[in-house]
């Protein structure tokens, strides 16, 4: 009876358990194993070649490097640009004013956008020949400034920065928003009766009791902003040259380019191990940030 | 009297600020939509001089084209079938799953759904190299059925922890009725808990359907064969086959963006929890 009730147990974490086991922990060890082999994908002869891959990626792939540094570019456009903006409106939303509502159902529309149809819709107002940017430019009397932005190496990166800001900000906004709804209207109160004016408020109430959902979304803008590569794909390609290559777009190149699945691994765990790495620094960051 | 009329100024004209830069961003999220859907109703001729908002006819036509040239039609329907099947199996396994972490005791409980949840915070850059190589090996490559299974393993591990929290949080006492009067584990889970979890079942379907209707890269590597394509990916190989025909793909995007946009409109409720939920798992 006893033995029946738990094999019943089992039963329901059955299919879970096996739909997990295949398509995620599978290829989380093949990553590790594929990642120290030279091989195609398809023929049966694999070639192992140790730390080989790794060795390749650290001296030789200046393309992985500098993919690394756009990414980075990227992100740390996220961090600030974004993630300010996204703090300014909620707290602008977080007051009593009208159409709330509607602010929130506005800004949270680009984040549940596929990529793709944004990236294809930014393509277009960015064109270089026929684009809406350029025609506003135009009538407003800047012509010099005409640009074929996404095919320019000098702004082809940053026009993609901006692009990905544009379609992340509404998230980071809701987030802080849930935060600073969370902040009891009591505090303000008190801070009022005892003298304190709009800003002493905001920057010895709000600020510190903040700080650890600031922390969150910069955590999450981070690991987002850094693995975002299907808005490229769908803006630029990774072009002109390699000036908005990310890390994933690497691994996809070596995959399906240059059909090198290990190496492919190998950039796959090199960059997991960063990501990794930066979320564990800003774990930390955030303990001590908290204690002070 | 001259002193509140002062504050009564000073807070207007502090709303007025407010609002002139809440409604300008508002008018830059709406903005780039709506001229996705002007440049859909202008034909090849005009979209290159013609950059009114306003077209000054509505060539309606172009999104028949798209509908039957372009076709679509058939990615419109792959999408949606590729949605409605993941999200079913998702609701089945994470909810059947989640009810049996939540409420029942069995060795090595602890360590499967700790399992669940670590997969929700170790990136795994470019997991779709190994995923391919094993759909291969299953002869599921390039399969509707393939794809599918992958999508389910993606929303898993967030779906069970926003069931197995409010399992946790539900009273008992209905189920345990419902046990005395003879019903097995698996018709409590039917028929008492998951009507009791409807709330974030909402949350759970929304979430995972949005996720899979927007999905691109697994399907760019999965499939071959055109007819199987999803939307996402039929979107990219229209844009790079035909690269002048801004109508027509302004028209596609349009299809593929509306049903998100309606969806989100009507069920906003559910997609914020959802985010908020996911963002303190995270």
């Amino acid at each position: 009876m006893r033995f029946k009730s738990t094999l019943e147990n089992y039963l329901f974490v059955l299919p879970a358990v096996t739909i997990f086991s295949i398509f995620y922990v599978i290829p989380f060890f093949w990553v590790f194993r594929y990642g120290l082999y030279e091989w195609d994908g398809i023929m049966p002869t694999m070639t192992f070649i140790g730390m080989g891959n790794f060795k390749e990626i650290f001296f030789q792939d200046r393309i992985w490097w500098y993919s690394l540094w756009n990414a980075t570019y990227i992100t740390i456009i996220a961090l600030t640009l974004q993630n300010a903006l996204a703090f300014l409106l909620a707290w602008a939303c977080d007051r009593d004013i009208r159409m709330k509502n509607f602010y929130r159902l506005i800004f949270f529309i680009p984040p549940v956008l596929s990529e793709v149809v944004v990236g294809l819709v930014w393509q277009w107002i960015l064109d270089g020949h026929y684009g809406l940017l350029n025609g506003w430019l135009i009538k407003l009397g800047f012509p010099n400034l005409v640009n074929n932005w996404l095919s320019d190496p000098r702004t082809a990166l940053s026009c993609v920065a901006i692009v990905h800001c544009w379609k992340g900000f509404g998230w980071g906004f809701l987030i802080f928003l849930a935060g600073l709804q969370t902040i009891p209207r009591e505090l303000y109160e008190a801070a009022r009766v005892d003298g304190a004016n709009a800003w002493h408020s905001f920057r010895n109430i709000t600020i510190p009791l903040m700080i650890p959902v600031a922390v969150l979304v910069g955590i999450l803008t981070v690991l987002g902003t850094m693995q975002a590569f299907v808005l490229i794909i769908a803006m630029t390609g990774g072009g002109p040259a390699y000036h908005t290559q990310v890390p994933v777009l690497r691994i996809l190149a070596s995959m399906r380019g240059s059909s090198r699945f290990g190496y492919a691994c190998a950039q796959g765990i090199s960059f997991g191990l960063i990501l990794v790495v930066i979320s564990f620094i800003q774990y930390r960051f955030s303990k001590k940030a908290r204690q002070v | 009297m001259k002193n509140a009329l002062y504050y009564r100024t000073k807070k207007v004209t502090l709303n007025l600020i407010i609002h002139l830069f809440l409604l300008t961003v508002a008018v830059t999220c709406i903005f780039p939509l709506l001229w996705m859907v002007s440049s859909s109703l202008k034909t090849q001729e005009t979209i290159f001089k013609d950059t009114s908002l306003l077209p000054k006819e509505f060539h309606f036509e172009n999104y028949y084209l798209a509908w039957q040239e372009g076709g679509f039609d058939r990615y419109f329907l792959n999408s949606l079938m590729y949605t409605t099947l993941v999200v079913i199996g998702i609701v089945v396994v994470s909810s059947l799953a989640a009810y049996a972490f939540s409420r029942f005791k069995f060795p090595g409980r602890n360590i499967l759904f700790f399992m669940f949840m670590a997969a929700m915070m170790i990136p795994i850059p470019g997991s779709f190299v190994p995923l391919y190589v094993l759909l291969n090996k299953l002869h599921l490559r390039n399969t509707a059925l393939g794809y599918i299974l992958c999508m389910i393993n993606v929303g898993l591990s967030t779906s069970i922890f926003l069931l197995k929290t409010f399992f946790d949080k539900m009273p008992k006492e209905l189920e345990d009725a419902a046990r005395i009067d003879g019903c097995n584990k698996l018709g409590i889970w039917w028929n008492v808990a998951l009507p009791l979890a409807k709330p974030v079942l909402a949350v759970v379907v929304v979430f995972n359907a949005l996720n899979v209707w927007n999905e691109y890269i697994l399907a760019l590597v999965i499939f071959d064969s055109k007819p199987l394509m999803p939307l996402q990916v039929a979107l990219m190989t229209f844009q790079g086959e035909f690269v002048t025909r801004y109508p027509l793909l302004m028209a596609g995007l349009t299809i593929t963006a509306l049903p998100i946009i309606i969806i989100y409109i009507l069920m906003q409720k559910y997609i914020v929890k959802g985010v908020t939920a996911g963002a303190v798992v995270g």
